[in-house]
């Protein structure tokens, strides 16, 4: 029995392809043989029909054809399927022969020739006497043929040579050797493909045709034979449909059997072949569904047909090579373009497969483990007289022995026997292991991590039992960070001890002790016992001495490792390691915590190492550093006790080195941070525990930050959403998953220990120079040095005040642009313990809106801390926010020379501007002077002054749409501050053009009787020539001379005079007689408009003595 | 009979595993955690917009050739309930299963939000499911 007793026969898994045996070619020393053979077999791809070629003599002696059976009536077969039978009609039966021949139709010795040919061809037909193959003649030629039907000698010899070798026409080719040999030979095959197909066909028709003499009794096997062989004919005919339905009808019958222990074998063995090669034909027809259906069916069938007991690991192997072919076939077809999908890939037969590859293993190791006494039996009852098995599945002692009872127990017993031991021999870990990484690729493939982790997990175990430690460790090692990762700690426990074993068994000084480390920890599941046992031996491994062995080992691997732990101990070297424990999960724990978020610069920075161990027993520690980010504090961050190797076990409760399990232990560092490090951050980037000694050996635990290990996240999360009670503990105690780990701290400032006071008066005004009064006064119990001022406006506002606001510390002058809006670094001097010092500060603000201002006070001042003399730079600020307000309200009125309001002023003529100031500031306001400035195009009337009292101004605009500007020059009511100018733009005024201007010359008053000349300027403001009519309303209280009524002409730019003389009648406030002017060119140009600029009332005072007044106004009332 | 009922949290980390002690419970666990593989694939599959309205039963999660059928069950936090089935009780419809899954569910709710229950309810309802299915 080879180790590939279970492995299918080569014959069953191919694709089954027509062959044809070529005849007559001496492919060694004729070239042109040679060539016809290369192009046969040469590029056989897939578009080339499906046959096996084969050159063979010309005098090949075919397999005899045993004489034809004429009736089944006494004949009982053997078994079920002949072992040769496969390959005979795949390699050795020939379903073609062709007999190639070298004539040209003009041979001159065409009659020897012919006769020779046809004898060669008499020789094949001997030779396959019995059997329906068929031959057929190729000619070769040296001349290309001419079209058929031309050569007229052709056809006759042709019909010749077919008559001389009785062969059908069909069956004589002509292959002329010219440059198409590939394309002859192509239609060539073609033709003996057709002539194959027609042989297998009647070789199923033959197969057929013994059914009706089979009867159900004693030819049950025939059935499943002959079912077998029409389907394989039918595949040899590439006709898969059929095949496919004929290996369906016979793995049906294989199953009607009568099985029996001692045929269960070969009935399993058989319904193994068949159903492989459905499942490989419904996979070829890509209906996938199918195949997984039949091998499911299959296996149901299947997997309680054990059969023998003691034999029970043939069954297992059995099952495991139907699952692996399975698999095989499935990946084949993925290659070929199926798709697989997570649930349904052949990972899962490859996993299936090593699961009973396990079980055979199993199996093999209760029923093979005879003694080494026990001698493999002679002779030898596996060995059969050809070698091989005459049919499949069946026992090579009883091979075609049909009943089910044992006719020699003995022989059986010594066959049996045989087995178990060659069993022994096989390797089943390889077996195993080759499956599960077929496996494990399968899964990678198909997004299955989990499945594969646990195949690795497999992997590694059987790499433990077959002792390859080295690969074991490996794959489990690499696993393990996923189950860790995850918090399947049952899982990670049961795969953490196979590597303690492994580790332990390898002497692997650094992973025993990590696994350890871990298998102590609160991440195991173990028993306490256990926990206890691995402490007892981690503690002896930090003592220099070896460990007991881990349980369930083999004894000789014991053996060997205890020998290797032996020199491990002897072997000078490093015996410090240094293990990080961000990966895992040790049973030691471990968080950090400042005392808070900030430390001032003063104070010593305190913080606390909490420790827990998980462990059963206390253990003790030999050394705990803490680094930082910052390495010079490190040094004062050690605990170390100096302790002899032999006292690791003494006195173990006792002393801060101990940690009791179950216990937080918490450890006080204090230290005093430099001052370069204010303002920055102190982090604890690692803490480092050792255990043991570093004379023995030392294990160092490396906690990245302030402590924390693979679990702890996961941990913290847990203990956030629980809403366990926690229950109470002694004050001087805490609950583990209460500390949160606090890793860094920033240094900041002492805190300062002045006073800053600032003083002002707000609203500040717009462009006054506003004063800020800093008033410094220290504090502090010794004196403070390089005291510095920073004033201004606090930065990080808006851009545009920065450009508006200016500092200065000089009140008297104006600051221009140039000035900062923050002042730096004042030098103020040193301070004496409670002395204070003033500061004048002046800002201008250009624009109004609230402002930001900061006075910051820095100075050096001497401190002890802890015994240390440290220089502590201290600073204070105060912001204060200041409203800028506009010093003035102003109002503008223009009003005509009459003192109407005018809405808008017309070119030329005169009008008054009046300016009301009302001050906004809550402060007295001196006005030193106001000053109008005008536009070129105007012009005043009078003498512009300043004119603080009233602000009228007479002036005259040619144009339109003029701007004035105000200025006025002012001061508050302090002292020594410089004067300030606010320039004020006034409001727009509408300047229009009128066509006519009238002004009247008249005395400021008339007397009753007395002649009042009054005289009329008209003058004419545009470039035409006016017709003006004029008229005037004779009026009761005058008389008058002059024209009453007059029609005109007024060229432009010019003025006409009208002289009247009035002549008033009558005493008071008189109407004058009215001034109608007609302008016929602009109809616009009302009375109502020319009332604005002439009188229409006088006085007209009594001419008489003072006496005769009250009569006279009594006569008017 | 129900052999196994494990409980997986979002994380898939076990919370709660009940199993029948005579029985290999490394294996179940092994087989549980495999099956978070099909889990996981299946809830991302899904998608967001269909949270809401997804199945949370997700029925048969791998084709075991041997006698344990694997149940899987869901629920929109992403906390996952399982049932190791022996195979060779073809009785159990699937509805019953799920039904099964939705006590199981509504206990776990109890016992995470309701403060008069407590996790003794919620093992007497594995308890009794695990009596129940078979």
């Amino acid at each position: 029995m080879s180790p590939t007793q279970w492995d299918f026969p080569v014959e069953l898994c191919c694709r089954p392809m027509a062959f044809v045996t070529l005849t007559g070619l001496d492919v060694v020393y004729n070239a042109v043989h040679r060539a016809v053979w290369d192009a046969f077999c040469a590029n056989r791809r897939a578009d080339r029909v499906p046959i096996s070629f084969k050159v063979l003599p010309g005098d090949h002696e075919y397999p005899k054809c045993r004489p034809k059976r004429t009736s089944y009536e006494w004949y009982i077969p053997k078994g079920i399927l002949k072992t040769g039978w496969m390959n005979k009609h795949l390699n050795l039966v020939p379903a073609l022969v062709v007999v190639f021949y070298e004539l040209d139709w003009d041979e001159p010795q065409w009659k020897e020739k012919q006769s020779e040919c046809a004898t060669r061809v008499e020789i094949v037909r001997q030779s396959l006497q019995g059997r329906n193959t068929k031959v057929a003649v190729v000619l070769i030629q040296k001349k290309t043929p001419l079209p058929p039907g031309e050569d007229v000698i052709a056809s006759e010899r042709a019909a010749a040579l077919c008559n001389a070798c009785e062969l059908s026409g069909k069956s004589l080719f002509v292959l002329p050797h010219t440059d198409h040999l590939v394309g002859y030979i192509i239609r060539l095959e073609n033709a003996f493909y057709e002539h194959a197909q027609t042989y297998y066909y009647t070789e199923i028709r033959r197969v057929k045709s013994h059914k009706e003499f089979l009867n159900k009794t004693t030819h049950q096997l025939l059935f499943v034979r002959h079912q077998f062989k029409i389907g394989f004919f039918s595949e040899l005919k590439q006709d898969t449909q059929n095949a496919l339905k004929n290996y369906r009808t016979a793995y049906n019958l294989v199953h009607e059997l009568r099985a029996h222990e001692t045929n269960i074998l070969e009935i399993k063995t058989m319904a193994g072949f068949i159903n492989y090669k459905i499942c490989r034909l419904c996979f070829q027809h890509n209906t996938p569904l199918d195949a997984i259906a039949q091998f499911r069916k299959h296996i149901d069938l299947c997997k309680k047909k054990i059969g023998s007991a003691e034999l029970s690991f043939e069954h297992a192997a059995w099952m495991s090579k139907q699952f692996q072919a399975f698999g095989d076939l499935f990946d084949e077809a993925i290659k070929l373009g199926l798709t697989a999908i997570q649930t349904q890939n052949p990972g899962f037969y490859y996993q299936q497969a090593a699961y009973y590859a396990q079980e055979r293993k199993q199996l093999a190791k209760t029923l093979c483990n005879h003694e080494a006494s026990v001698m493999y039996p002679n002779p030898d009852p596996l060995e059969t007289q050809t070698g091989v098995l005459d049919f499949y599945g069946q026992r090579s002692w009883r091979q075609g022995i049909l009943s089910f009872d044992l006719s020699d127990p003995e022989k059986e017993k010594v066959g049996i026997l045989a087995i178990q031991l060659k069993e022994r021999n096989v390797v089943h870990s390889e077996v195993i292991l080759s499956l599960l990484s077929n496996a494990v690729a399968q899964f990678k493939k198909y997004k299955c991590p989990r499945m594969k982790s646990h195949l690795m997990v497999q992997m590694g175990e059987e790499y433990y039992y077959a002792k390859d430690y080295t690969k074991a460790l490996k794959l489990l090692d690499y696993v393990m960070c996923d189950y860790r990762s995850e918090g399947w700690w049952t899982l990670l426990t049961s795969i953490l001890t196979t590597a303690l074993k492994c580790s332990y068994l390898m002497a692997q000084l650094k992973d025993y002790v990590t696994y350890s480390l871990e298998l102590l920890g609160r991440a195991s599941t173990l028993k306490d016992d256990q926990k206890s046992r691995i402490e007892k031996n981690l503690i002896n491994v930090l003592m220099n001495e070896s460990p007991d062995p881990e349980p369930d080992c083999d004894i000789l691997a014991v053996k060997t490792a205890q020998k290797l732990w032996a020199d491990r101990i002897s072997l000078a070297g490093s015996n410090i390691f240094t293990i990080g424990v961000q990966d895992f999960v040790p049973f030691v724990q471990c968080k950090a915590k400042f005392h808070a978020p900030s430390f001032h610069v003063d104070v010593p920075v305190q913080f606390d190492i909490y420790l827990k161990a998980d462990c059963p027993h206390p253990i003790r520690f030999s050394k705990l550093c803490v680094s930082f980010n910052n390495q010079e504090y490190n040094q004062f961050c050690v605990i170390e006790e100096a302790s002899k190797a032999n006292e690791v076990l003494e006195n173990l409760t006792q002393g801060k080195m101990c940690l009791v399990p179950g216990k937080t232990r918490k450890l006080l560092f204090k230290f005093v941070a430099k001052t370069e490090d204010v303002g920055k951050k102190i982090e604890i980037t690692s803490v480092d525990l050792a255990l043991g000694n570093e004379t023995g050996r030392c294990v160092v635990l490396n906690w990245q930050g302030g402590g924390g290990d693979a679990a702890s996240s996961q941990e913290a999360l847990q203990a956030a959403r629980s809403f366990k009670r926690r229950p109470k503990l002694p004050d001087n105690e805490v609950h583990w998953d209460s500390i949160i780990i606090q890793a860094s701290t920033m240094i900041i400032s002492r805190v300062p220990n002045i006073s800053v006071h600032l003083q002002h008066e707000p609203p500040a005004l717009t462009n006054e120079m506003y004063c800020l009064v800093v008033t410094v006064q220290s504090h502090e119990k010794t004196q403070i040095r390089d005291v510095k001022l920073t004033a201004g406006l606090k930065p990080g506002q808006d851009a545009n005040l920065t450009q508006k606001t200016h500092v200065t510390l000089h009140g008297t002058e104006l600051c221009d642009e140039s000035y900062p809006a923050l002042l730096t670094d004042i030098p103020v001097g040193d301070l004496h313990p409670g002395e204070q010092l003033e500061k004048m500060l002046y800002v201008r603000c250009g624009t109004v809106g609230s402002r930001m201002f900061l006075v910051y006070v820095s100075y050096l001042i001497n401190t002890t801390v802890e015994e240390k003399e440290i220089v502590c730079k201290c600073h204070k600020d105060e912001t204060v926010t200041i409203e800028t307000v506009f010093p003035f309200d102003v109002a503008v009125k223009f009003v005509s020379t009459k003192f109407e309001h005018l809405e808008r002023v017309y070119a030329d003529i005169p009008f008054l501007l009046m300016t009301d100031l009302l001050s906004a500031s809550p402060w007295a306001l001196t006005i030193v002077s106001s000053e109008l400035q005008l536009a070129p195009s105007m012009t005043t009337v009078d003498q512009l002054e300043s004119q603080v009292d009233n602000g009228e101004k007479f002036m005259k605009l040619p144009s339109k749409n003029v701007c004035l500007v105000y200025v006025i020059a002012w001061t508050s009511a302090m002292e020594n501050i410089p004067v300030i100018t606010t320039v004020i733009t006034l409001p727009h005024v509408i300047v229009e053009n009128i066509p006519l201007h009238v002004n009247a010359d008249l005395p400021s008053f008339g007397r009753v009787r007395e002649s009042l000349p009054v005289k009329y300027h008209l003058q004419n403001k545009t470039d035409l020539v006016q017709d003006v009519e004029i008229s005037v309303e004779p009026s009761d209280a005058f008389m008058f001379s002059g024209l009453k009524q007059i029609r005109l002409r007024i060229l432009p730019g010019t003025e006409q005079e009208m002289l009247y003389n009035f002549y008033p009648l009558m005493a008071g406030y008189q109407q004058l007689p009215s001034l109608n002017i007609n302008l016929l060119r602009f109809p616009n140009f009302t009375n109502q408009l020319l009332r604005r600029f002439i009188p229409t009332s006088i006085f007209v005072k009594v001419n008489c003595p003072s006496g005769m007044l009250l009569t006279c106004q009594k006569f008017y009332n | 009979m129900a052999i196994c009922i494990p409980v997986i949290t979002k994380e898939n980390y076990p919370l709660y595993i009940c199993s029948i002690p005579t029985e290999n419970e490394l294996k179940f666990q092994y087989m549980v955690h495999t099956s978070l593989d099909v889990v996981d694939e299946k809830i991302s599959s899904m998608g967001k917009a269909l949270v809401n309205q997804r199945e949370l039963y997700l029925g048969l999660l791998y084709p075991t050739e041997d006698y344990k059928v694997l149940q899987g069950y869901a629920t929109i936090s992403k906390v996952k309930f399982f049932m190791v089935v022996n195979s060779s009780n073809t009785a159990l419809q699937d509805n019953e299963i799920h039904r099964m899954f939705w006590k199981l569910h509504n206990s776990y709710i109890d016992v995470m939000c309701n403060p008069f229950c407590n996790s003794r309810d919620f093992d007497n309802m594995v308890m009794y499911i695990m009596i129940q299915v078979c």
